[in-house]
């Protein structure tokens, strides 16, 4: 069986490492995954002001493209998989959104009169750790870990969009666990710390980065109490505030450590034994080796 | 001298109220001003206007007021206030409404100009950043 997969624009750029774990992560699992052609952007950000219709046509534009990919591919479903949070998060909303809303989906497929696809509400979105805990289970993938992560210490922090709104989250809204469940199928022992669903302060990030140090300082600082030994995410945007704004951090309070941020799936091409061309950490930002190599990973 | 006192539903600021209750499809009254919104929100430490005393002054229809703070502008739609809010109102909904109203007016008071970043800024920032930020900032 094949799996449509969005990989959405930061996996393409800054975020390859998070692009090519997924993908080697999905080999080694056994699942054939092929990338949507012409995806374009998820929309990157769910507008709510509920009178908006233009800021669905790019999400919508995208299960038209995964129909198409069905309608060419032997045993594909009308469901797509996406490991960015942001993507997900954005492209689930506006499906929700289109099939409550009969007029502005016409209002859509109008807009889009060119495709030779109608979109009826049909397509289904997927997180990556949504299809890892139902479709893969959680047992089957521990049988394929052949680098247990041992005594490695993992803050799973899940930010905003794998978790709010309630219609969007597959896990619970304040205290979700899947993460943590991967991770010690993985080998690796999570640990419980206060900050797990707290916004990292997101596109704050572009003009405001001293706000960023703030709550990065406040969200790395919880994992370090509980003597994590690195985070893992879902969200590029999140990775690239709790990992690049470490600096202004550290300049805002010296006594903050500094912590390697990884990919979830990074730790899954790890634990199954993929090479250093499917983690990529020469494209993070505090050096993660150091631990990995501390706990005989590296 | 007479003095005639008409009492009317209609006062001033009535149609913003109006607006943004379209707009963010919330029932403002809803709100008792429990204060949870503004007790969780991780962006209450860098606001002018907690959003409790957002949605009161929304309430009030207090448009100038609203319009030029700084509370709006900080939001990120991160959803905490509507996970928690015990009436069911979307707060971030109500904030997006406000931002959408400044955005629409004629002057089209945008709040980020990309260009104006150093080219070193723009340079390490993933596009998932520039994007949303430009999608809620800009008209």
């Amino acid at each position: 069986m094949k799996l449509a997969y969005y990989p959405g624009c930061t996996l393409k750029n800054q975020a390859t490492n998070f692009d090519v774990s997924t993908v080697s992560s999905m080999a080694k699992l056994d699942v054939e995954v092929e990338e949507l052609d012409r995806w374009n952007c998820c929309g990157t950000v769910h507008a709510l002001d509920s009178d908006n219709v233009m800021n669905r046509v790019a999400p919508i534009t995208n299960m038209i493209r995964v129909k198409e990919a069905q309608a060419k591919t032997e045993g594909m479903a009308g469901e797509f998989m996406t490991s960015c949070a942001m993507c997900y998060n954005t492209l689930k909303r506006a499906n929700i959104d289109v099939k409550q809303r009969a007029d502005a989906l016409e209002t859509i497929n109008d807009f889009l009169s060119l495709e030779n696809i109608k979109y009826e509400g049909d397509v289904e979105v997927l997180h990556l750790l949504e299809y890892l805990r139902d479709r893969v289970g959680f047992d089957n993938l521990a049988k394929k870990v052949t680098r247990p992560l041992k005594g490695l210490r993992v803050a799973c922090y899940y930010g905003c969009l794998l978790v709010r709104p309630k219609e969007v989250a597959f896990d619970d809204t304040e205290n979700p666990m899947v993460m943590e469940n991967l991770i010690s199928a993985l080998g690796a022992t999570p640990v419980e710390f206060s900050h797990k669903t707290e916004c990292c302060g997101a596109y704050q990030t572009v003009d405001k980065p001293e706000v960023i140090a703030d709550r990065t300082g406040k969200i790395v600082g919880s994992a370090s109490e509980e003597q994590a030994d690195l985070v893992v995410v879902s969200c590029p945007l999140c990775a690239f505030n709790l990992d690049f704004r470490q600096d202004d951090a550290k300049r805002l309070n010296p006594d903050f450590q500094n912590m390697p941020v990884l990919y979830f799936t990074q730790l899954m091409a790890l634990a199954f034994g993929c090479d250093e061309s499917a983690l990529r950490f020469d494209l993070q930002h505090i050096d993660p080796l150091p631990t990995l190599k501390a706990r005989g990973l590296a | 001298m007479d003095t005639t006192l008409r009492i009317t539903s209609a006062r001033d600021g009535s149609s913003f109220v109006a607006q943004i209750e379209k707009i963010s499809d919330q029932k403002l009254l809803a709100c008792y001003q429990c204060g949870k919104c503004s007790a969780g929100c991780p962006m209450a430490a860098h606001m002018d206007v907690l959003p409790n005393q957002m949605i009161r002054m929304a309430q009030l229809g207090m448009r100038e007021q609203l319009l030029a703070t700084r509370s709006i502008w900080m939001c990120v739609s991160c959803l905490t206030c509507n996970s928690r809010c015990p009436k069911g109102i979307r707060i971030a909904e109500v904030f997006e409404a406000l931002r959408r109203t400044a955005l629409r007016a004629g002057q089209r008071d945008d709040h980020l100009n990309i260009t104006e970043l150093p080219p070193e800024a723009r340079r390490v920032l993933p596009p998932i950043a520039t994007i949303s930020a430009m999608r809620k900032l800009t008209s």
